[in-house]
């Protein structure tokens, strides 16, 4: 494909402002911190921080606390209608967040599926991450297999789902399958399968895409963990006779505890907000879709902007926990390494 | 200092381009143009006078090639009455129309798709009620149904621009010939030819509801198509406007004949699988078995023609063609689903209106068809003009004196319906769950 320049000449325009705009306002703000006179320090200080600080409200505060009105409003945010929303995400049989075991075919519901990616998708991610990494470690081949790992992350999460799609493709009994999956399955013998049209069954289907995604991340970390740990210890615990399986739980395990955790955070963080495999797979349908999905949906598609915002306001509760034990992790160990 | 000399540079220098930008960005001139409305050429048009070096603005969805052709469509109208006609098509035209109008940026004619938008627009007061001149070009040129999705309260806003046809059951002529079976001319009809298709081991119908986030959009199609047949006009305007409820009996009755087609193993899927396959295949794919003779009858709307593979000749005696999928019971009249786009204006400059009129007429119609790939449900088009030989059914299908038009029901829903759990609800549908829990669920969806 080629590019026209010509045909993209407002959008490069637009980056030219865009560009212009920002070396103005840095220029005038150099310019301005250079005649202020005396107690530079400080103003200094308040300078650099203020475009952070203005774009950080503008950005992510302003938006978060109007999100958190809109949850409280009607569907054209014009009337306030107190906990309805949320009331709705978990009393309506409707809202399709709960699950409902008597119909057909079951319907999951969108709570237990978000749950089932959080808990999968970073622990999955992790394990494989950290046992590919011990194993490849100071082998010969350690470079290439690491990239070849690691190069899904290189891969956009529209991408992947577009690629995953092609491999669970169905197509009839006999006709020539064109999916990955159905192909092997054919060629051993068995019939092809609809892998994403089934629950529960088609939520670990995509679980995997995130997971051969994520894999890579962990392992890149933990890698670098694992080749941090003091040669010391190694040597300390070689002597006294470890047998590799003690060496991995009672020495590698412990010494890369901290970076486990940022991996474990990082990528819980990452599948609270899954929603381009999701979108990209199936659309949400067949029992499959996740909380970012239906927020959005109900947001931007279905014009119920007080049900998308409560569904948003949700994902930031679902996220918060998570969040705090991270900062509580941090402040421990950064008093551990002060004492 | 240095340093110092190098930072006041750097903001000088940043200062400067800011300003010549802002200066490069001022400034236009409007060149005007006389009109030629005595020249003989331009005896169409000789009503339309004194609007000669007046600009009209008009915004739309439609982009690159088919905007091209749009502006030729116009020109020559352009070129005697001298108005200069400014288009600007936009790939976010529903949401963006509304920033622009908000932020008083309106233009002066707008080609809205959604019924809905309009009214929007209507009842916010946005919009200028259609001159007399329009009204009554449009009342010559446009059957009532049509009128009636471009009407709020009573008054006319917008006449119909273009249109699409969705009645359509795409087949295989070949296959037809070879096997000696007729195109059917009554539901009944149908129903056997699709028992002897299946008795000859062919699949008689195909389908694919797979379409991204809008995965469900064409079950939805089906059952408005089948209700208008089942229970004819009005209760589908009954349905679409809530004044039934969407679990009511008669929707029932015609989503279970839906069913007896879609949901029977022994009718679908051809070609492709089972049932539940309609749910997980594109659209794009649904009907692709209908060329390889897999497959008898695909029921999408016209613009599936662009979806056959390169080289399939699409015509009555070629590899792929379609048929109107036929009425239930004759006596009720011909019920064609589908849609089109109407001309809403936010002005009403004469020169405004003299080219909403003009868009309203039998002349423009013709001068747009002429250039191919688009049809209009304008009585005055005539049929020789329309190029492409599913274009010209289609046109037969909006002209004959027993159509019964209706919009297509889903966009005319709330979007919580029309375009969430309708679509959510006939893929679970087609997916096993049963007629009442599928109607029950979409019935608790709608916004109270």
């Amino acid at each position: 494909m080629n590019f026209d320049f010509t045909a993209e000449a407002p959008k490069l325009m637009m980056l030219l402002y865009g560009v212009i705009a920002f070396a103005a306002v840095v220029g005038l703000l150099l310019l301005v911190l250079d005649v202020l006179p005396a107690r530079k320090d400080r103003w200094i200080a308040l300078g650099l921080l203020a475009p952070a600080g203005l774009l950080l409200t503008v950005g992510l505060v302003v938006p978060a606390v109007r999100t958190v009105v809109l949850s409280f409003m009607n569907a054209g945010s014009d009337e306030f209608v107190g906990l309805d929303n949320f009331l709705w995400i978990f009393t309506d049989k409707n809202s399709g967040m709960l699950p409902d075991f008597g119909a057909n075919p079951v319907q999951y519901g969108v709570l237990l599926s978000t749950l089932l990616w959080v808990l999968l998708v970073p622990t999955v991610s992790t394990a494989v991450g950290l046992v590919y990494a011990v194993m490849v470690d100071r082998s010969r081949f350690e470079s290439l297999a690491k990239s070849l790992v690691f190069m899904p992350m290189a891969i956009s999460f529209v991408g992947a789902g577009i690629i995953w799609k092609f491999v669970y493709e169905y197509r009839q009994e006999g006709a020539d399958q064109i999916g990955l999956l159905n192909q092997l399955v054919v060629a051993m013998g068995g019939t092809p399968q609809q892998w994403l049209l089934d629950g529960p069954w088609n939520t670990l289907f995509l679980i995997v895409v995130l997971v051969w995604i994520q894999a890579g991340f962990a392992m890149v970390v933990l890698s670098a963990a694992i080749k941090a740990i003091p040669a010391d210890i190694v040597e300390a615990a070689r002597i006294d006779g470890v047998t590799p399986w003690q060496m991995f739980w009672r020495v590698t395990i412990p010494s890369i505890r901290p970076a486990l955790v940022v991996v474990l955070v990082t990528i819980s963080i990452g599948t609270l907000k899954v929603f381009d495999i999701v979108r990209t797979m199936t659309g949400g349908q067949f029992g499959t879709s996740v909380v970012a999905n239906e927020m959005y949906t109900y947001s931007f598609r279905a014009d119920e902007k007080g049900k998308g915002a409560a569904l948003a306001v949700l994902l930031f509760l679902f996220v918060i926990p998570i969040v705090i034990y991270q900062v509580r992790l941090m402040r421990r160990r950064r008093l551990e390494g002060a004492r | 200092m240095a340093s110092h000399r190098q930072r006041r540079l750097l903001a000088f220098s940043g200062a400067v381009v800011l300003a010549l930008t802002v200066a490069a960005c001022g400034g236009k001139s409007e060149p005007t143009a006389d009109g030629k409305l005595d020249t003989p050429e331009c005896a169409a048009y000789k009503d339309y006078t004194g609007i000669a070096g007046e600009t009209v603005t008009i915004y739309a969805s439609i982009r690159d090639a088919e905007a091209v052709l749009l502006e030729n469509s116009w020109k020559p109208f352009a070129d005697c009455t001298g108005v200069k006609i400014e288009y600007e098509g936009s790939g976010e035209f529903e949401a963006q129309l509304k920033v622009r109008v908000e932020g008083g940026d309106a233009p002066d004619l707008a080609f809205i798709p959604q019924p809905g938008l309009l009214e929007f627009f209507a009842k916010g007061g946005k919009l200028k009620a259609a001159g007399e001149k329009t009204k009554a070009m449009a009342t010559q040129n446009f059957s009532p149904d049509w009128l009636k999705y471009g009407t709020v309260n009573g008054t006319l806003y917008g006449a119909p621009l273009g249109a699409n046809v969705k009645s359509f059951v795409w087949y295989s002529p070949a296959l037809f010939k070879e096997k000696g079976w007729t195109v059917p001319k009554t539901w009944d009809e149908m129903i056997k030819l699709s028992d002897t298709m299946a008795a000859a081991g062919v699949k008689p119908w195909c389908a694919g509801i797979g379409s991204g986030d809008a995965t469900g959009w064409p079950a939805t199609d089906w059952i408005e198509d089948v209700l208008l047949r089942d229970q004819g006009p009005d209760v589908y305007d009954q349905w679409v406007t809530h004044a039934i409820p969407f679990n009511d009996p008669k929707i029932v009755s015609a989503t279970d004949r839906v069913g007896s087609i879609l949901k029977n193993e022994k009718y679908v899927n051809g070609g492709i699988g089972g049932v539940k396959s309609i749910a997980t295949t594109t659209f794009q794919d649904g009907g692709l078995p209908v060329v390889q003779k897999k497959c008898g009858m695909h029921r999408q709307a016209s613009f599936y023609a662009n979806q056959w593979p390169q080289g399939t000749k699409v015509a009555e005696d070629g590899d792929a063609f379609a048929f109107y999928l036929p009425p239930i019971d004759p006596a009720k009249g011909k019920p064609v689903l589908g849609g089109g786009e109407f001309v809403a204006a936010f002005s009403d400059t004469p020169a405004v209106q003299a080219v909403q009129t003009y868009l309203a007429s039998a002349d423009w119609a013709n001068s747009r068809a002429k250039l191919n790939n688009w049809i209009s449900a304008n009585k005055g088009l005539d049929v020789a003009n329309v190029a492409n030989p599913i274009d010209k059914v289609a046109v037969g299908i909006l002209q004959d004196s027993g159509a019964v038009f209706r919009f297509d029901g889903s966009d005319l829903m709330p979007a919580a319906v029309g375009a969430n759990s309708f679509w959510k609800g006939m893929t679970n549908w087609i997916n096993g769950t049963d007629t009442k829990a599928t109607l029950d669920f979409i019935e608790g969806t709608w916004p109270k």
